[in-house]
């Protein structure tokens, strides 16, 4: 095929992906070196960098870098590890396990703001929420979930919405294992544990790629949840970047602050996607 | 003590379908709440059986029209998906067949800008959109949503159409097809299944997509996440209506998964795990 052609199909993807980024890109980068209050439209005028000095010395920006890095990774570890768990548990045929595996599938389809109002609500609430029953019933204080773990409650909310992917993923690829050499290594005395750990790991190692690289775009700007259960708080407890920006550009109306922390959340995206390219991005492109 | 392989075998199923019964529960817990009373929602020890009751649901029906925020949802959501397989289609055909050395390049940078956080260019495209004069319509919706799928999409497709034999399409070219013909005779029908699920998968993210619905629409162009949303905050005590409106929002996407997951596994594995 003509390589014109070519170029005019991959045009408009390219194209329009470019502009989907330069065009927000740059009036962030504008934006973050002007005045842009919302509440004092008159003031304007380039200020250089004293946006970006605000944000980084906002005292939440420290705990929202590491909020968002802790939460990426919590929530990483658990659902690849309780998905794996699961999927390796139902992979054997039994009567009921398609009901079983719809089960298990259907917190994915849950919206993120009812998957946080309903823990927030019917489980974690301290009075009336379910957990809080369960350990007045065995004795024990009831815990005040959001107030005194809040990162967790939320970790929580997120994994159970995202084991279920992993555990996805990972069955279909469990299912294309070639049992043969399983049997074989079986009967040349190798255990459970061994067989899981020398040849059911490596032949996940691609859906685990797929898992960690899909998982950490959409945790890196994990918004909703916060938004309707902790507000970030208490304190900057559970304030990821996020967060932090929303709260400048609609909570205190400074848009020239917020497009700053814009371009530092950008920037920390970058870090994490150069990393985690180098990491799992090679497997992943044929 | 050993276990019989019977008793292993029954030890396993039933630990399966405890572990399925425990990730679901909350689900079950959601619905169950919204045919109780605000009292009895509320009420502790809680209540697994109790009388009935529609009322939350006439409530909820009668303070915001359901219907009119569900058909934002459908159409949003395969607006966008249409307007990004469009996009995405020839775009993956070239690169899966005629890739350049930057092909992998481009496909790792498409992803990375995946990454960056709505939140940073809220204020851009809010502004954006208000100038174009789109604020609060379906239209700006389905561009958006399109737009940040448009990678996902991207990489589905191309890892679908990499499987499709080249000589295929080859021949069809030396007996003269042109390149619409080439693409909407052999390749889609070729790879309808990948194609099916990479646009189940977009649908779901776009229905459950909150960010951009809620701070972009109000009243006639707002989704159904925005719905619940507005019934987050100055009902959020009233859980009983809350459960219902999240179980109207919820339904339509949880059963079109249920009914869709075996062609959705394939989707979310990017064609990769095989």
């Amino acid at each position: 095929m003509k390589s014109r052609t070519i170029a005019f199909l991959q045009a408009p993807s390219i194209v329009l992906l470019l502009l989907w980024m330069i065009v927000p890109l740059s009036m962030t980068i504008y934006f973050s070196t002007i005045r842009f209050n919302l509440l004092y439209p008159e003031r304007t005028g380039f200020i250089g960098l004293s946006n970006y000095e605000f944000f980084i010395t906002d005292p939440g920006f420290v705990s929202a870098v590491i909020n968002t890095l802790v939460l990426v990774l919590s929530v990483l570890v658990i659902t690849v590890t309780l998905g794996m768990a699961l999927a390796v548990l139902v992979n054997f045929p039994f009567r009921g396990r398609g009901i079983v595996r719809v089960l298990l599938i259907s917190p994915f389809f849950i919206m993120p703001t009812v998957n946080a109002l309903l823990w927030k609500n019917m489980f974690m609430n301290p009075v009336y929420g379910l957990f809080s029953v369960v350990s007045t019933f065995l004795g024990l204080e009831p815990i005040d979930w959001l107030a005194n773990f809040p990162l967790g409650s939320i970790i929580i909310m997120i994994s159970w919405q995202w084991i279920p992917f992993a555990f996805l993923i990972f069955m279909t690829s469990l299912q294309s294992q070639d049992p043969e050499p399983l049997e074989a290594a079986a009967l040349d005395g190798a255990n459970a544990w061994q067989k899981f750990r020398y040849m059911t790991i490596p032949h996940l190692s691609r859906a685990i790629a797929v898992v960690i690289m899909i998982q950490t775009i959409f945790h890196l700007s994990i918004f909703a949840e916060i938004f309707v259960t902790t507000g970030g708080g208490p304190g900057f407890n559970s304030t990821n970047m996020a967060f932090l920006i929303f709260s400048q550009a609609l909570l205190q109306f400074d848009a020239g602050v917020a497009s700053a922390g814009g371009v530092f959340a950008i920037i920390l995206a970058n870090i994490v996607a150069i990393f985690l390219i180098r990491l799992v991005g090679k497997t992943l492109v044929v | 003590m050993q276990l019989t392989p019977k008793q292993k075998h029954t030890l396993r199923v039933l630990l399966s379908w405890v572990a399925g019964i425990i990730m679901f529960f909350p689900i079950f817990w959601l619905v169950l709440t919204s045919f109780k009373t605000e009292l009895q929602a509320i009420s502790v020890p809680p209540l697994l059986f109790f009388e009935p009751t529609l009322e939350n649901f006439a409530l909820v029906q009668e303070r915001s029209d359901y219907f009119s925020y569900a058909i934002n949802s459908v159409i949003t959501s395969f607006g966008a998906t249409l307007l990004a397989l469009l996009i995405a289609i020839p775009g993956a055909y070239a690169m899966a067949f005629w890739p350049s050395r930057f092909t992998k390049d481009i496909l790792l940078w498409m992803l990375s800008t995946k990454m960056l956080p709505a939140v940073g260019v809220l204020m851009p495209i809010y502004l954006l959109v208000q100038r174009a004069g789109l604020l609060d319509t379906r239209t700006a919706l389905v561009i958006i949503f399109a737009m940040i799928n448009l990678p996902i999409v991207i990489w589905m497709l191309f890892s679908y159409f990499k499987e499709v034999p080249k000589e295929i399409l080859e021949s069809a070219r030396m007996d003269g097809a042109s390149t619409l013909n080439v693409i909407t005779l052999l390749l889609i029908p070729l790879t309808k299944g990948g194609i099916l699920s990479t646009a189940l998968l977009s649908i779901v993210l776009c229905w459950n997509e909150a960010f951009w619905s809620i701070n972009l629409t109000a009243s006639d162009a707002g989704t159904l996440t925005a719905l619940v949303a507005s019934y987050s905050s100055p009902e959020g005590l009233f859980w009983a209506k809350l459960s219902a409106v999240s179980t109207l929002a919820c339904a339509p996407i949880v059963v079109f998964g249920w009914f869709c997951q075996k062609q959705l596994v394939q989707g979310l594995t990017f064609g990769a795990v095989k």
